[in-house]
């Protein structure tokens, strides 16, 4: 396939905004967004409470490489790369756990948590500079940096500072990060599932307010037939692009938050509780930045895959390609450090009862990404998928696409761009 | 015990009575009703304070979800919305009902107390939806009681033995 013809048709005179179905099918597009987005944009790793003693560890893959999010024994949080300098062996083989240094088995190589190679058997058969040479040590990927708590990385090193990079969408990320007082901690248990469909149909389906009443009619139907599991509130808000291809989209809902919406369900308890909590927050920001931290949902994109929704729940969402018709996703729950057992248990309620692959909804939004992932078989005759939704109105609503275009617009300015390198700064 | 055939968890008596193999035939029975998509029935099976758990594969199988998060924790209450979603035809993941065939092994009865029993068995569920087959694999959990001479489930937890559900991708059946 060659790409003459453009992957993204937008005219804004006619309310046109057109993505083009090879997006989605195409080996050459997803080998392009290896490199001019995977290998050049900042990536999620995790969160600082993942890891909050010295010598605490988790190993995960992000941007398809291994690697390690680690605490040193002086406090200090690394990101190594996972693979041995010597001959290349994943150097720790344990999903998560507390070291004192890490052992490559292969041939006995040890690095201290900060990656410096400490002793490796036979020392005395190499040159006398070799183990003050960095070349020797596990390596640091290229850039880490955190943002409240939040920590990425990035393999280009050349990239924008994590917060320019982040730019508007900081804006959402404080007023999410703000529903705690003492902070935000992912809570145990890691969600890991997988998707048959292209990793851009989930960004989609992420930031897509225009689906709930259709694909998620039984969760609806299970808010309202269950009594007092709805508050008096209406699906009701905006959609927005905030620059660098990060989107979001801002609203109220009928289902409760645990910061800080009511439902009768939750009874005299949840009540007292909750507005315990909206006091906290009226004292600390005033009333009107906590009532938009309390009230309003959020649904928010950092390009390229961080998903953080701020909605019946708070889950941190991330998924790669696997190849251009599957991705894994990984997803966790995060709440206020200083959350009660009680609001912490009805967090956990609430996020299972929409999210995650054994929810009442997410199984639903898989199923249609698959499906649609299936429905370009037909790529060739029927081009385009169409993105308009809101582009007659001056304020685009959170069910019309905007925050969708956003995504799409920065993405084609990535990938349609006639370079071969350093395509994201 | 001739009742057995014809309703698997009637006519029980005291659980220092019950053999392993009544507990195999009501695992078979339970199972059975999962694959013919006899959902209410299977409901039927459970106490009304039952609880359904699948905690996530990256911590401990005995993990509680009010501090951790599962891919499955329903009460009772929600153990039956699951059920009457999962008969509708809007419940797109699982319409048409995808096909399962369900394996129950390795039967064990882990500890007899007054009113009940622990016990574990080994399972492997395929499912296939779309053209394509997964599988699912681990230990089960149950806590079993008698209530009025019926053996009902009170606690069940799936012990998934496979990295999270990277293969099978969801969980939109019941295991
Ligand atoms: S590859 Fe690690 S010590 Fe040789
Ligand atoms: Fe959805």
């Amino acid at each position: 396939m060659t790409h003459n013809e453009p992957l993204l048709r937008s005219e804004p005179s006619t309310n046109t905004f057109k993505v083009s179905r090879q997006a989605f099918i195409d080996p050459s597009i997803l080998k392009r967004e290896r490199e001019r987005i995977f290998a050049a944009c900042w990536l999620y790793l995790g969160h600082d409470s993942e890891i909050e003693k010295p010598g605490d560890f988790v190993t995960r893959s992000v941007g398809g490489r291994s690697i390690i999010f680690a605490r040193d024994r002086e406090g200090k949080a690394r990101a190594l790369l996972n693979s041995c300098p010597h001959r290349g062996a994943q150097v720790c083989r344990e999903r998560s756990g507390n070291a004192k240094s890490f052992q490559c088995f292969y041939h006995g190589w040890v690095f201290g948590v900060d990656g410096q190679l400490r002793n490796q058997p036979g020392e005395d058969s190499y040159g006398k500079k070799f183990k003050s040479d960095s070349d020797s040590n596990m390596h640091q990927v290229p850039r880490f940096e955190s943002y409240r708590g939040f920590n990425f990385i990035c393999f280009d090193p050349d990239v924008v500072p994590l917060v320019d990079y982040l730019g508007n969408a900081r804006e959402y990320l404080d007023l999410i990060c703000d529903q705690s007082i003492e902070g935000l901690t992912v809570i145990g248990g890691m969600q890991e599932y997988a998707i048959n469909a292209n990793w851009k149909l989930l960004v989609e389906n992420s930031i897509d307010g225009y689906h709930a009443m259709s694909t998620h009619a039984t969760y609806l139907d299970y808010l309202k037939g269950t009594t007092g599991g709805l508050a008096n509130m209406g699906l009701v808000g905006v959609g927005r692009d905030l620059g660098g291809g990060h989107a979001v989209i801002e609203y109220t809902a009928p289902w409760g938050r645990p910061v800080a919406q009511h439902i009768p369900m939750w009874g005299e308890d949840g009540k007292r509780e909750l507005a315990v909590i909206r006091q906290k927050l009226e004292a600390q920001y005033g009333s009107e930045r906590a009532e938009r931290i309390a009230i309003k949902n959020r649904n928010l994109l950092i390009f390229p895959n961080l998903i953080v929704n701020d909605i019946m729940a708070l889950t941190i969402r991330t998924f790669y390609p696997i190849t251009e018709s599957r991705m894994h996703v990984n997803a966790w729950a995060a709440g206020p450090r200083e959350e009660s057992e009680w609001a912490r248990k009805y967090r956990l309620f609430n996020f299972l009862e929409f999210l995650g692959p054994g929810g009442f909804a997410t199984p639903d939004d898989v199923e249609a990404l698959e499906h649609c992932q299936r429905g370009y078989s037909t790529a060739n005759e029927l081009r385009w998928n169409d993105i308009s939704k809101g582009m007659n109105r001056e304020i685009p609503a959170m069910d019309d696409e905007e925050q969708m275009r956003a995504f799409w617009r920065h993405w084609n300015s990535l990938i349609s761009a006639n370079v071969t390198q350093g395509a994201a700064a | 015990m001739s009742q057995l055939a014809m309703k698997p968890n009637a006519g029980f008596g005291p659980a220092a009575d019950i053999e392993r193999l009544q507990i195999e035939d009501f695992l078979f029975h339970e199972a059975d009703l999962l694959d013919r998509w006899r959902l209410p029935e299977w409901l039927d099976l459970f106490t009304e304070t039952a609880v359904y758990h699948v905690p996530p594969t990256d911590i401990p199988a005995e993990a509680s979800p009010d501090t951790n998060l599962f891919y499955i924790a329903d009460d009772r209450f929600r153990l039956g919305e699951r059920v009457k979603r999962l008969m509708k035809r809007t419940a797109h993941a699982e319409y048409p009902h995808s096909r399962t065939r369900r394996l129950i092994t390795n039967v064990m009865i882990t500890d007899r107390g007054a009113d009940g029993l622990g016990v574990t068995c080994n399972f492997a569920v395929f499912r296939t939806k779309d053209g394509a087959s997964v599988t699912f694999f681990g230990q089960a959990i149950y806590r079993l009681v008698i209530r009025q001479g019926s053996l009902l489930i009170d606690n069940k937890r799936i012990v998934l033995d496979t990295p999270g559900l990277r293969e099978q991708g969801r969980l939109s059946i019941i295991l």
